[in-house]
């Protein structure tokens, strides 16, 4: 058996890791099209505010790939799989070829088609450790930047590059910050923060034209800059398995055990679709945690062990300027809303089920909503008056916690 | 390919049945805190507990929660499906002979460890990284304390083989 595992980030850690539990003998090849050792790509912002640095935002230890016996090729940019011969060609010539194969080839900034574009010498994207290097060497004290994009990855950047002095501007068409993952109330509440952390925004603007340091937008104001940042979004690298023959849509569609629709070979992470359970939706889940269960699941199926995933929900924790949300799951149904000012809660529930939640400031035992999300824990079990007050195990029956605190094991 | 490479996988899921835990029975604990209290003893790796409390708001790893009448401890239960060490995205939780440890080094405080764990054990910190239950075993003391100090037998550390 050979395991050939393309990309090397968080799906391809969890796939590792699942295959060596059943599987100590076969060989796993793993290529990247960067230059590292598996780091964490989420931590490039904290790089920038120097809340860690390059060794200690790898993602496993420097012993990772000889601890599980697996042979790491770098630089390699895999261009086509040959299905028929098992094999994955690469853009140097190269070929390898594959019993099992798992595509962990992740998302790719998205470059919005804006006229112009091409006469901005000081532009950057922001989701890989080179994009990181790259921006804070362009970066000078007073440096005007213009982030495109008020999402997860623009308002992390935003945070990440404020200590150098910079003045920060960010656009983005949405009139929200953080649109993706707030309600309309939640998000004002962020812009706030945000803004009295020195970042200004333009909402509810396209951008007509760039020139070389200027952006023009719809309501004919002009932003001058000295660096852009565009942060639009990201899309999923789905194009192998796409000219492969495999079915796709905005991603690689994978069942539950991670598996696409061509024999022995898997997909997981964020260049993959897969099932909401907070909504009954596919959609492209492009987050961490969900990156490294789809890579477990795929390496414990390719490894002959049968395992489900079918747990996957939207879910994000994010600090911004030391104040924190967390969110999960779908926004829809009934809501329960706490607000003083400074903490904020939402939960959004319908049919005896949490669907989704939002928490700003306190997110204390926010897993606890989480797990109701997840687990499509029916609410006439619990005493959900309380558990919307105050997530803890006090809501859950005495037979549950005997269970999970008491160690007793419920004959039903 | 060499066969057997050292086992030194570094998140060692399962294989928890022969392992002892900390459990608790409600129906024996007294609201009294001080499993919490000897837990914030323990962490401060200082020797004398009057010294290493007097006078310091504890942010111990087990918390009581209680309300009319019921009370029980809650820590770290050390799933055999740990959500928030398959989930951190900086790699410093990890599970190894069947205890979640953090690596205080590498979190940087994202609380996605909080989203994740279902029993609300992990808890944030002014300091950076979160805070949870290691079972004392990176403290000079070895073994957990708060069984050591609940007066009552509420809370002890067995092997049950679940």
């Amino acid at each position: 058996m050979k395991y050939v595992i393309i990309g090397n980030s968080a799906a391809a850690v969890g796939a590792v890791e699942a295959i060596r539990r059943n599987d100590k003998e076969s060989g796993i090849v793993i290529t990247s099209n960067e230059r590292y050792h598996v780091y964490s790509r989420p931590l490039i912002s904290y790089l920038l505010m120097g809340k860690t640095s390059e060794k200690k935002m790898k993602y496993r230890d420097d012993s990772f790939y000889t601890d599980n016996g697996c042979e790491l090729k770098l630089n390699k940019t895999a261009i086509k799989i040959d299905v028929s011969k098992k094999q994955v060609i690469f853009e140097d010539g190269d070929c390898e070829s594959y019993d099992k194969l798992l595509i962990a080839t992740g998302s790719s900034p998205f470059i919005p088609p804006i006229k112009g574009l091409e006469k901005v010498r000081n532009k950057f994207t922001f989701t890989r450790l080179d994009d990181a290097r790259a921006l804070e060497v362009a970066l000078k004290e007073n440096s005007k930047v213009l982030i495109v994009g008020a999402g997860l990855i623009g308002l992390k950047c935003a945070e990440g590059i404020s200590r150098k002095k910079v003045g920060i501007t960010c656009v983005d068409l949405s009139p929200k910050v953080l649109s993706s993952i707030l309600d309309d109330e939640g998000s004002e509440m962020v812009k706030r923060h945000l803004e009295d952390n020195g970042i200004k925004f333009c909402l509810k603007q396209n951008i007509i034209e760039f020139e070389e340091n200027s952006a023009l937008l719809g309501d004919n104001t002009r932003i001058p800059f000295d660096v852009l940042v565009l942060a639009v979004g990201v899309r999923p690298n789905i194009s192998l398995l796409k000219d492969a023959g495999g079915k796709t849509n905005r991603g690689i569609l994978i069942d539950e055990r991670c598996r696409t629709s061509i024999p022995d070979i898997y997909a997981a992470g964020d260049c993959c679709e897969s099932m909401d359970v907070s909504s009954g939706e596919a959609k492209v889940m492009a987050l961490l945690p969900n990156a490294y269960m789809q890579g477990e699941c795929a390496g414990m199926n390719m490894s002959g062990v049968d395992y489900v995933f079918d747990k996957a929900i939207p879910m994000n924790a994010i600090g911004l300027f030391g104040k924190h949300i967390i969110t999960a799951g779908t926004y829809t149904g009934d809501v329960y809303y706490e607000n003083d000012g400074v903490n904020y809660k939402k939960l959004f529930y319908s049919d005896n089920k949490l669907n989704g939640y939002i928490l700003i400031g306190n997110v204390e035992k926010a897993g606890i909503y989480t797990s109701l999300i997840r687990e499509r824990t029916p609410l006439d079990t619990l005493n959900f008056e309380l558990i919307c007050k105050k997530p803890g195990l006090m809501a859950f029956s005495k037979e549950f916690r005997a269970e999970k605190l008491g160690g007793v094991r419920n004959e039903s | 390919m060499n066969s057997a490479w050292p086992d030194k996988s570094i998140n060692d899921f399962g294989g928890d049945y022969e392992l002892k835990r900390v459990y608790v029975n409600e129906k024996w604990c007294l609201a009294c805190h001080l499993c919490e209290y000897y837990c914030a003893f323990a962490s401060s790796n200082e020797k004398d507990m009057a010294r290493a409390l007097k006078g310091i708001k504890i942010s111990p790893r087990i918390k009581i929660e209680e309300m009319d009448g019921i009370s029980f401890a809650v820590s770290c239960r050390h799933c055999s499906e740990p959500l928030c060490v398959k989930g951190c995205i900086t790699g410093a939780l990890t599970k190894a002979n069947g205890v979640v440890t953090i690596n205080k080094d590498k979190c940087i405080g994202c609380y996605t460890c909080i989203l994740s764990c279902p029993y609300g054990a992990v808890s944030p910190s002014e300091n950076g990284a979160v805070l949870k239950c290691e079972l004392c075993i990176n403290t000079h003391i070895g073994s957990p304390q708060c069984v050591k100090g609940c007066p009552n037998g509420a809370i002890v550390f067995e092997e049950r083989g679940e």
